[in-house]
């Protein structure tokens, strides 16, 4: 029975949700009906939750008369990965994405006190919309509530074993909290423009999620970027993937809103392309979720072909951005301010900013996209891959690093010339930095050199800021979160342009007891035992590392499992982790003698990369906190007059 | 700024929308133009998987209409589809042959055991011949073939109830199989 109510609170949510649209959208000044439209939102969160706890039910009692349960599950599994297996399929994992859209939909209530409530209740009628959009999808073409009666197994087929691990637990909730979390933003802009009132008051509202969503994003790609590292077991963490792409779009999307939505609340300016970053970010959370889901594309990411899911996400796009770009085509404009900067002003170096990201967003796109156009256009098939986008994203970080540098010491509207005596002593430390760097790297790199260099830069001009703001003690969360993610955009990249180059690599064959060099350390190998885990058995590689001189010894014990349900074989690499380097070992084939084929990485500052983008959702979220975004009670603001309307 | 610009990222949209279509339209086609399309199914001498003494051609499969099904233990879709194809087995009279393709026998053997076996005769294809024959690029597929050995229909991807509904049963009723039990697959209210 449990799985039926599961099905009948997805439906109720999905009743309340045409509810809160309709009211929402079409009477959003009536008060009764303001008042209805936040209690459905309410209602939408309560039964999306009740869904998915329906469905975690099912899991934990192995309910396999489901078809999702029986599809993913097994008896076998350990409690955590049956919980977690709810979202490792199309379906649970939709539901996931439901009950998140719920949960930001409920978070926008709860701080809707700030904002004038016929502009919350409009926010509410669009994002009730979008849920009921969604929840359609899950009840008509991805219901994960489904029997298979009476043929029940008697055993289910096993969460694919890539995905039974720590990472796959938190990668999807941080993700979508990302992806749907650019809703709000959407949602806000399509208000703003629906309501013809587009002011730096506005702006100021749709930072607060515009940062919570990016972070979120930030760290769900970082995850998943951390999880292909060490259980796809090629030492590689990112490989231009076309789902890896789909969640990189919308977050270059999102990174230029943060920066266009910091200059409209400044300064008034940039309005309308802010508007159309906000429609555009959510736009490719919805492009993302098209092509992972519809199987226009082939990847290790994709869920089952099903081309009925696939029409109705590109209706649902269809009506979905098409309508909002409509709108932006007919209202954006109106109340446009001409304000005036230079090209030393924070303004400008924005602009900068906001022109890489859409470049960036643009080549992603194209090598994406490009591979469908080809074959439509030939027939023929091709593959865009790492050089294509090394080819652009190799000059681009640099020009955004350059424009970083300056970013600390420049004021609005304009910079006087002579105050940018700091950045240049700093350019001159990090570029000998830069030069003796070229001595030491092997092989020696004169991108490498400067990639360095440019980010020691950025380092030293944010650190010196941040120290002159501290002693004068002004420093607002909203810088201080600036500067961490800056650093935090230093660190990674200092990480990818060191790990892409100076790592090494040897695929050997390794008999018992036999040893080789790796980066200066000396690695044993002293033979596979077999080991049992919960739903597995493996073969475990006991290797010994030590200095050459025989100290500072521990063991790396790679595996390779065959997963009991369904026989997969998964390599589990043995990592370990050092904040400088990382010694990554992966067990090949057994080969003849008691020998193994051995894969054998040593990855200089690999972590950096992690670290770096973490860093730099911590400042997204840091910022957040600044006073100016403090919960506002509306007596404060008395009547909406007091908030200029733009047109 | 002129008013029209604003139009601009709509055309945009429009324009990725169109190619999005070809893509999914591409990617959809599912019931792939195979060149056997209405041409005999091609002639072959395969061993069975469970003795590989036995061999099978061509000609065994004449006079009855049936399904090919291109499976391996290494492809997650078939595993998701196995279960419908159990379903297919046990409720009604189509003769399944199973294609094990590009696999390893002891592997295929213990998936059967483990999971159930749906085909009246699964075919070792650990070479992947036979699949070059049938011009299979990717498991699992599927072949419709009439009594007569031709291919009347072929699918690319999994089976799953909707295809059986939509696709296959009404191909099976046409050549006159008989159904003993119509699709049980019940959705919740």
């Amino acid at each position: 029975m449990i799985p039926e109510f599961g099905n009948f609170a997805l439906t109720l949510a999905g009743v309340l949700a045409l509810g809160g649209a309709g009211m929402g959208l079409l009477a959003p000044r009536d008060e009764v009906l303001q008042r209805s439209a936040m209690s459905m939102v309410f209602g939408q969160w309560a039964f999306s939750f009740l869904a998915f706890a329906a469905l975690v039910y099912a899991f934990a009692v192995d309910d396999f008369s489901v078809a999702y349960v029986a599809n993913q599950s097994n008896t076998l599994l350990p409690w955590y990965y049956k919980v977690s297996a709810a979202w490792g399929g199309h379906e649970g994992s939709f539901l996931l994405w439901i009950l998140i859209m719920g949960s930001w939909m409920l978070a926008f209530c709860l701080r809707s006190s700030q904002y004038p409530q016929h502009f919350t209740t409009r926010t509410l009628g669009i994002l009730s919309l979008l849920n009921l959009g969604f929840i359609c999808f899950a009840l008509f073409t991805s219901n994960p509530f489904i029997r298979l009666l009476p043929l029940t197994p008697a055993d289910g087929a096993d969460l694919n074993p890539l995905l039974q691990d720590f990472g796959l637990i938190v990668h999807p909730p941080l993700l979508y909290a990302g992806y749907v979390g650019l809703s709000i933003p959407f949602a806000l802009a399509v208000a703003a423009l629906m309501e013809g009132r587009v002011d730096a008051t506005w702006a100021r509202w749709c930072r607060t999620w515009t940062n919570m969503a990016w972070a979120f994003l930030t760290c769900g790609i970082t995850l998943g970027s951390w999880w292909a590292y060490y259980e796809l077991g090629w030492g590689g963490w990112w490989f231009w993937d076309p789902v890896e792409n789909a969640s990189f779009m919308p977050w270059l999307a999102a990174t230029a809103l943060v920066h266009s939505l910091s200059v409209m609340e400044n300064r008034g300016t940039f309005k309308s392309w802010t508007l159309l970053l906000a429609i555009t970010a959510f736009s490719f959370s919805l492009l993302g979720a098209f092509i992972v889901r519809s199987g226009v594309l082939t990847s290790v990411h994709s869920f089952a072909v099903d081309p009925e899911r696939g029409m109705y996400i590109l209706i649902f796009l269809a009506l979905v951005v098409g309508g909002s770009l409509s709108l932006y085509a007919a209202r954006a404009g109106q109340g446009a301010v001409k304000v005036g900067y230079s090209m030393l002003s924070r303004e400008f170096f924005m602009l900068i900013n906001n022109v890489v990201m859409v470049v960036s967003l643009a080549v992603v796109l194209w090598g994406t996209l490009a591979p469908i156009g080809y074959e439509a256009l030939s027939g023929g098939r091709i593959s865009i891959g790492t050089p294509f986008f090394n080819a652009f994203f190799v000059p681009l970080g640099m020009a955004l690093l350059v424009a970083l540098a300056f970013l600390p010491v420049l004021n609005w509207k304009r910079t006087r010339a002579e105050t940018l005596g700091s950045v240049y002593q700093a350019f001159a430390i990090s570029a000998v930095l830069g030069v003796l760097l070229w001595f030491v790297l092997d092989p020696a790199s004169v991108v490498v050199a400067s990639a360095v260099a440019l980010s020691a830069w950025v380092v030293i001009t944010h650190g010196q800021q941040l120290a002159v703001r501290w002693r004068r003690g002004r420093l607002p969360a909203a810088y201080f979160g600036m500067t961490l993610a800056h650093l935090g955009f230093a660190m990674g990249t200092l990480g990818i342009a060191i790990t892409s180059t100076q790592s090494t690599e040897s695929d050997v064959r390794m008999t018992p007891s036999s040893t080789v060099e790796l980066a200066g350390q000396r690695v044993t190998f002293t033979g596979v035992k077999g080991v049992l885990g919960p739903n597995y058995r493996a073969q475990q590689g006991v290797f010994i590392l030590t200095e050459p001189d025989g100290s500072n010894a521990y063991e790396l014990r790679p595996e390779k499992r065959q997963y009991l349900a369904g026989g997969n074989v998964m390599t589990e690499a043995g990592i370990a982790a050092g904040f400088f380097a990382d010694t990554y070992i992966s067990l090949g084939e057994p080969l003849d003698g008691g020998a193994w084929a051995v894969r054998l990485h040593h990855k200089p500052l690999v972590r950096w990369v992690w670290l770096g983008a973490l860093l730099m959702a911590l400042g997204g979220i840091v910022a957040v906190f600044d006073k100016r975004y403090a919960r506002r009670r509306r007596k404060a603001l008395v009547d909406d007059t007091l908030l200029t309307p733009s047109s | 700024m002129s008013r029209a610009s604003f139009y601009i990222p709509l055309a945009v949209f429009a324009l990725i929308m169109g190619l999005g279509y070809i893509g999914f339209d591409l990617g959809a086609r599912n019931e792939l133009p195979s060149a056997l399309i209405n041409k005999p199914f091609p002639e072959f001498n395969a061993r069975l998987l469970d003795d590989a003494e036995q061999t099978v051609t061509r000609d065994d499969l004449l006079g009855k209409p049936a399904m090919v099904n291109v499976w391996a233990t290494w492809c997650p879709t078939c595993l998701s589809e196995h279960g419908e194809l159990m379903r297919i087995a046990a409720t009604t009279d189509v003769v399944i042959v199973g294609v094990n393709y590009k696999d390893r026998p002891d592997a295929a053997k213990q998936w059967l055991a483990q999971y159930g076996n749906p085909y009246d005769w699964v075919l070792d294809d650990r070479d992947g011949l036979l699949g070059i024959e049938m011009g299979v690029y990717g498991a699992p597929e599927t072949f419709l073939l009439n009594a007569q050995g031709e291919v009347v229909y072929k699918r690319v991807g999994d089976i799953n109830p909707r295809i059986w509904r939509d696709e296959l049963e009404p191909r099976f009723r046409l050549l006159g199989v008989s159904m003993s039990g119509d699709s049980a697959v019940s959705t919740a209210p």
